[in-house]
């Protein structure tokens, strides 16, 4: 059987918890298949990042093309490693490098993928995955194939592998060029309020339904002593800065409250609130699947709600 | 510059999701289905291209179940032509399967930019552009959030990564594009549009075998079980109020004044 490749990601601030928790998660897989594990990295200073991590083997690919993250060459990379290391499993975390890399390496090495993987579960030797789909609202539990697969990791689903090791250090080198080339890496726009800061966040999505319906939210967070936060669809309608926004392509939060007002509780959403002390949801579906994530939930209308709880906290 | 758009419905998440809870097999005949929503963001994304720099955009679906409405919305909305593939083809069909069938009509017709949605809410086995970008072998962004022409036919992206970070790529053609939102929201194509569309223009249809490819066995389907599902307040806006009030004190959260 082939190891457990680990495809880690780094940012600003150091290996991403995303992926420690891919490694803690293939250490354990690894010592149950009897196999072992390797995790590959990109960018200036990998070797010395992962060198930390408790795996076997790490592959670097440090130089030239790999000074800033660009999909194509790495995704270059990437098919030469797994095409001359053969991995049983490859982990990608599902961020954007996991859109970048899992599908494109699936369809050029005609290996199967598994997206949005929640768990890994073994059962003699064989190994189920399990995936969110259909907005949470459902689990897929995929059977990987002998063969193995790719499996593209949802951030959060296994607690982080902190233990140090002493893997052995190899560094790519080889011609990953690609006809992509990053121009620059824009830092965020500073928002007029920093979301990541606000101890009580009022967080609005597509059930706010129009703009016109965003002074209800103001008026509830202003008699909360809260800031007015969202969901992804409230700023691609432009209705709110993107500063605003929580979840995967936006900020990740952890207020001592989150109002959720009509928001669906998509898995990139869930991934941005989740720690938060206390999430109350107001949503007319009760099915949706922010009430997982939720302590207490409502199936009023927001657009309702929101006036009347507004008026009882000014001691109306 | 020839676009292509990939668009596919999926089941929609208003209705219900028919699950036959014994086998975990999803009764994909008894569902309805909408566009995915981010197919919608990609064909907007190459509306707006069209109408900078005058590219030429093909939609183009999978015929894995009434796909006519979604074609013809795209032609009311301003594709230029419209492409049904079909074959012996279901709602359970594959995303592998209707990439690889998608991968090998683009690279007969000779496009210079595959746009589709980053992801869609069923994309159990991956996602339809990385796995089309894969098939022909061609470069791939996703969850990008811009697509312009640059100088030297160049097209330039832009990319976002967690926390706001935001990457501008350059890369020359062909290429394929998950689009995770289009600068505008998707315009509307109103129903007496459609249907005058649908009255005036063919959507070409195009025949394909079965797919080859890895199939999963036996994926199974189970509603998650709810571990830590929200405690529901009941009652009218009043009493949730009230209790939300209450909820508030009990976690010290009450402004005082």
């Amino acid at each position: 059987m082939g190891p457990i490749l680990i495809v880690t990601e780094s940012t600003a601030s150091g290996i991403t918890d995303s992926t420690k928790e891919c490694v803690g998660k293939a250490k354990e897989l690894a010592k149950v298949l009897g196999t072992s594990t390797v995790a590959l990295g990109f960018g200036p200073g990998a070797a010395d990042r992962l060198r930390r991590l408790d795996v076997n083997k790490v592959i670097a690919a440090e130089d030239g093309d790999f000074a800033v993250y660009n999909p194509a060459v790495c995704e270059n990379a990437l098919v030469q490693v797994v095409t001359e290391t053969a991995p049983f499993l490859t982990m990608i975390p599902n961020t954007t490098m996991g859109l970048d890399l899992g599908a494109g390496l699936a369809g050029r090495n005609n290996i199967p993928l598994i997206a949005y993987c929640s768990d890994l579960q073994e059962q003699d030797g064989k190994i189920t995955a399990v995936s969110q789909v259909f907005a949470g609202k459902l689990l897929a539990r995929v059977p990987v194939p002998g063969d193995g697969a790719i499996v593209t990791v949802l951030p959060g689903s296994w607690s982080a592998g902190e233990e140090a090791g002493d893997p052995v250090v190899e560094t790519l080198s080889g011609d990953y060029s690609s006809r992509m080339r990053v121009i620059r890496v824009i830092e965020p726009e500073k928002g007029d309020v920093d979301i990541t800061k606000a101890d009580i966040l009022i967080s609005v999505g597509r059930g706010i339904e129009s703009p016109d319906n965003l002074p209800l939210a103001d008026e509830l967070a202003e008699a909360m002593g809260g800031v007015v936060s969202c969901s992804r669809p409230v700023v691609d309608a432009g209705w709110l800065p993107k500063a605003r926004q929580v979840g995967k392509s936006g900020q990740t939060v952890k207020p001592k409250l989150y109002l959720a007002c009509g928001i669906s509780g998509a898995p990139e959403h869930l991934q941005g609130m989740r720690d938060a002390d206390l999430i109350i949801a107001v949503n007319t579906d009760e099915e949706a699947s922010i009430m997982e994530a939720a302590h207490f939930g409502t199936t009023v209308d927001m657009l309702d709600l929101m006036p009347v709880l507004a008026e009882r906290l000014r001691g109306g | 510059m020839r676009v292509a758009v990939l668009l596919k419905a999926v089941p929609d998440l208003v209705e219900e999701l028919v699950l036959d809870e014994e086998s975990g097999s999803l009764q994909y005949d008894e569902m309805s289905y909408v566009p995915s929503e981010w197919d919608d963001q990609a064909l907007e994304e190459a509306l707006i291209l069209k109408e900078e720099s005058g590219a030429q955009v093909t939609a183009i679906a999978v015929s894995t179940g009434d796909v006519d409405t979604m074609l013809f919305t795209a032609l009311a909305k301003g594709a230029d032509h419209v492409v049904k593939i079909t074959g012996d083809f279901d709602a359970s069909m594959s995303n592998w399967q209707q990439a690889r069938v998608l991968s090998d009509y683009v690279r007969e017709q000779d496009f210079d930019m595959v746009l589709s949605g980053v992801q869609a809410i069923d994309d159990v086995d991956g996602q339809i552009p990385g796995l089309v970008a894969g098939f022909l072998n061609w470069p791939h962004a996703s969850v990008v959030t811009e697509v312009r022409m640059g100088g030297n036919s160049k097209i330039l992206l832009r990319q976002e990564y967690s926390g706001g970070l935001v990457a501008e790529i350059e890369v020359e053609s062909p290429v394929v594009i998950g689009v995770q939102a289009a600068r505008k929201p998707p315009r509307y194509a109103s129903v007496a549009k459609v249907r005058q569309v649908a009255k005036s223009v063919a959507i070409e249809e195009v025949s394909a075998g079965a797919p080859a490819g890895p199939a999963f066995a036996d994926i199974q389907f189970v509603r998650p079980v709810a571990a830590g599902r929200a405690e529901m307040i009941e009652g009218d806006v009043d009493a949730v109020a009230d209790r939300i009030v209450q909820i508030l004190a009990d976690h010290n959260l009450l402004r005082r004044a």
